[in-house]
């Protein structure tokens, strides 16, 4: 697999197991420190196929179509898309429960399709339309949902690890077993408030995992010139937080190690870092000439491991579906695309009214006594 | 029908740019993905990907062209089973109906929308001052001396006879320090993206080259960590320049610049300080929303041992950063992403410099004192000259350093027009203009012939969508109705 770069994860011990990690191994790896193994991929069936499939080629499609809609001024300002990368959030979702929470940075639009946010009010906030998650106030780097525990959505490199860490707070403060999910880049992994939220969250046993998506690259900088330990899943190691690397383009391999995760956390053994081996196609954003990587490093990860054209060579040869089955999946995700993209066009921008609403919440009112 | 292949925006900022080549030729096929032109911004090179596929029509813009506006068809995209006579028909209209108006509503260009903003008036009070009990005398601080003495407002910079060159800010800022580092070994620059990527907005294209990694330092992601650093280099002898990809990202690090930068002069008894420029972009770029949209000027300006410096043209850009390298003590560099593009005639001179604390006149006038910098000047400069088709001349000053901030220059102005209006992109509470206004009030107050007025970004956070950000920041009709307030016109 060419995003691995380390050769850590192979001959795990829990390899023969597959699938859904049980409690057992995967306690087993994730307390020893000195095991940094990935679970083996889960073993999915049609049907969990079929949604992976469906979920990574919405993602895909709308991102390609909100290139499209930058070029022609629909989209303003910073527009990061998260070409190549889909098999990361929509395997961990298919790990997550009802309840779990999301945070992540401004490379945020398949995250929120993943969780379940509409197509049309994403691509409505990306052009900057009232019936945007935000109301348009918000852009590419800033939705929210409250509704579907998605809680941004942050420009700023690296603020959402201590806020998700937060979340979880709250999770152990109130007593559910929600975890919060907490994804971060190869570049963000840098600041200086990761490690103090490392710290914080082993110390005081907190179900968030860290999900470091390392897609090699911080803008142009590639991970080695940033990096002193080019392994991020070791990063928890002086705080006593297990990790380990995953093949971040299969998306069954990231299903079974946010089981393994999930499992983790949901058990009271406090966080738990997942690097994922992924990789970005398109420039870091809109202005991204891309001059530090070459074609053809582009073209190989496109070509022998993209995530979707795995899950699509298994639909046809593992569960016997026809092309016409799957041209059908591809159909309706178009189909909700366009829809997306026409409504995002023809939205009316906000009233302007609403430059001076949401500045402060309302105090509610107290019951007189 | 064939599709029309638009001149795609590449940038947040981007208005036109310059089709360098054609990579694709009339009669090649195309495929989604693949690279058909290659395209010049200001900032880089970039590679036109298609979207549609089908077979390259008909080129309508030649390669070389220069200034092609962003939404120009460039070429015609014939679909399968078209051949040429589709081109007589005429482009697809459907495409490029819908991408002309998609240019109307959210192009990036900040022209003030006057039916607009004349609905969005702030809410909560104005301008004016009201309650004349709150004037004191000034119970601390310095006595001023009168400014009226002072030397010629329009003292002369540049000698008489010099050649001019037209240069951009950009540039400006890049042979700064160019020139400076050249000159003391001991000069560094350090920062994200820098040196490989030769900057995130270019402003540091070619150091790499000259100067080496060693003096031009690549770092991760650790703001706060590098600009604490850049303080301990400082501490150590270096003269460090600590670029922010944008000032926003300062605030990860803003520990550091006041309570290490700032203070250790003081701290120290006078032994020793520290000599560190942080420089970068500050303030609104064009629909990079709330996070990536702040004005810092009042903010730093607020701090004392921090010089804060703002300019507006790439001459003050140039000379203002090379005092800003020697000079001895923590300078703030504001610098503005859409004012990087634009052009200013420079003097051709080996060492350049500005002095740090000296503000500029701009324009003269005799009616009203216009304040501003950085890129308020744009709206300040504009108005004035709308304002003089009315018969009202407006002195427009360009303070170019906010602090130590030279009140002088703003003080005789005053006492010769009577009245000001302050403009700055900032919030407006406890902003630039506050602070000039509360000194005009206790150094100028019988000059004055209406209260100063200010004119500032909204005081909301900046909202993405394009008719919102609009509203946010300041317009030319703000100035202009300002101005028009307290000559009391209409
Ligand atoms: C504190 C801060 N510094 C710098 C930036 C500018 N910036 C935005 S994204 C980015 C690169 C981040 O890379 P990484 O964490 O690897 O995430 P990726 O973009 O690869 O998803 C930088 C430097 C920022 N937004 N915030
Ligand atoms: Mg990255």
């Amino acid at each position: 697999m060419a995003a691995r770069s380390r050769k850590s994860g192979a001959g795990a011990p829990s390899t023969e197991k597959g699938g859904t990690a049980k409690a057992g191994s995967a306690h087993e790896i994730v307390k020893t420190l000195e095991h940094f193994d990935a679970p083996a991929p889960a073993k999915f069936s049609r049907d969990e196929d079929v949604r992976a499939y469906r979920d990574m080629l919405l993602i895909r499609r709308f991102e390609e179509k909100a290139g499209q809609l930058y070029g022609m001024g629909f989209i303003g300002g910073f527009c990061h898309l998260y070409i190549g990368q889909e098999a990361v959030v929509v395997g961990m979702q298919m790990a997550m429960k009802e309840g779990d929470e999301v945070v992540t940075g401004y490379r945020d639009h398949g995250h929120m399709l993943a969780t379940g946010m509409e197509a049309r009010g994403v691509m409505a906030e990306l052009t900057g339309r009232r019936s945007g998650y935000s109301k348009g106030k918000g852009g590419s780097m800033h939705m929210f949902s409250k509704e579907k525990k998605f809680f941004g959505g942050h420009g700023i490199v690296g603020a959402q690890v201590p806020i998700g860490t937060g979340l979880a707070f709250s999770n152990k403060y109130n007593g559910t077993d929600a975890i919060a999910i907490t994804y971060f880049g190869d570049g963000a992994a840098n600041q200086g408030q990761v490690y103090e939220s490392f710290n914080m969250a082993s110390l005081w046993k907190l179900p968030v995992v860290y999900v470091i998506e390392n897609n090699r690259y911080a803008m142009g900088t590639s991970v080695s010139r940033a990096s002193a330990e080019t392994n991020f899943s070791h990063r928890g190691v002086s705080f006593k937080i297990p990790g380990f690397q995953v093949d971040g383009m299969d998306v069954r391999a990231v299903k079974a190690a946010g089981d393994l995760a999930a499992e983790h956390c949901r058990s009271g053994d406090g966080p738990i870092i997942l690097e994922m081996m992924t990789y970005r196609y398109r420039g870091h954003s809109m202005s991204d000439p891309a001059k530090y990587r070459t074609r053809d490093e582009v073209q190989k990860m496109r070509s022998e491991s993209d995530p979707i054209e795995q899950v699509k060579k298994r639909l046809v040869s593992d569960h016997g579906m026809s092309e016409d089955d799957v041209k059908a999946v591809d159909k309706e995700v178009r189909d909700v695309v366009a829809d997306a993209a026409d409504f995002a066009q023809n939205d009316p921008e906000p009233d302007v009214s609403e430059l001076w609403t949401d500045i402060y919440a309302e105090a509610v009112p107290q019951a007189a006594e | 029908m064939p599709t029309e292949i638009l001149m795609p925006a590449l940038s947040p900022t981007m208005e036109e740019g310059t089709l360098a080549k054609w990579v694709k030729q009339v009669g090649d096929s195309v495929a989604a993905g693949d690279v058909i032109a290659e395209i010049e911004t200001d900032k880089a090179t970039m590679e036109v990907e298609a979207v549609d596929e089908g077979t390259l029509g008909k080129i309508l813009v030649d390669e070389g062209s220069e200034g092609v506006k962003v939404n120009t068809p460039i070429a015609l995209l014939l679909a399968e089973g078209e051949d040429e006579s589709a081109l007589e028909s005429g482009a697809g209209g459907a495409s490029r109906g819908a991408t002309a108006s998609a240019a109307e509503d959210t192009s990036a260009t900040r022209e003030s929308d006057e039916k607009q903003s004349a609905k969005a008036s702030e809410p909560a009070g104005g301008n004016a001052v009201e309650d004349m009990s709150a004037r004191r005398v000034p119970a601390e601080g310095k006595t001023h001396p009168d400014p009226d003495d002072a030397e010629g407002a329009l003292a002369q910079e540049i000698p008489e006879g010099t050649e001019m060159v037209s240069v951009t800010v950009r540039e400006a800022l890049r042979d700064a320090m160019a020139e400076e580092m050249r000159r003391d070994e001991m000069v560094f620059v350090m920062g994200e993206e820098v040196a490989e990527y030769q900057g995130a907005y270019k402003i540091t294209q070619g150091l790499l080259d000259e100067f080496g990694a060693r003096r031009v330092v690549d770092t991760p992601i650790t703001e706060h960590g590098f600009a604490g650093l850049g303080v301990g280099a400082a501490f150590g002898g270096l003269k460090p320049i600590v670029e922010f990809m944008t000032f926003n990202f300062a605030m990860q690090a803003i520990d550091q610049i006041i309570n290490s930068a700032a203070k250790t002069l003081y701290m120290a008894g006078g032994q020793m300080g520290c000599p560190i420029v942080f420089r970068g972009p500050n303030g609104a770029a064009a629909r990079v929303a709330a996070q990536h949209s702040q004005d810092y000027a009042a903010w730093y300006s607020h701090v004392p041992g921090l010089k804060v410096v703002q300019p507006f043209t790439a001459a003050d850009a140039k000379g203002l950063l090379k005092s800003a390298i020697r000079d001895p003590n923590p300078v703030i560099f504001l610098e503005n992403e859409i004012l990087y593009g634009h052009s200013f005639e420079i003097p051709k001179l080996d060492d350049w410099t500005v002095p740090i604390g000296k503000a500029r006149i701009h324009r003269k006038g005799t009616d009203v004192t216009i304040v501003s910098f950085g890129i308020g000047m744009t709206y300040a400069v504009k108005a004035a000259e709308e304002l003089a088709k009315e018969g009202i001349e407006a002195e427009v000053i360009d303070l170019r350093t906010i602090r130590p901030m030279d009140l002088d220059t703003v003080i005789r102005s005053v006492k010769k027009t009577n009245r000001c209006v302050t403009v700055e992109e900032g919030f407006p509470q406890s902003s630039v203009g506050a602070h000039i206004a509360s000194e005009i009030m206790v150094r100028a107050f019988d000059h004055l012939d209406a209260p100063v007025l200010k004119v500032a970004g909204k005081d909301v956070p900046m909202p993405y969508a394009a008719n919102l950000e609009k509203l946010a920041l300041p317009s030319v009709k703000e100035v202009i109705d300002a101005v028009k307030a307290v000559t009391y016109r209409d």
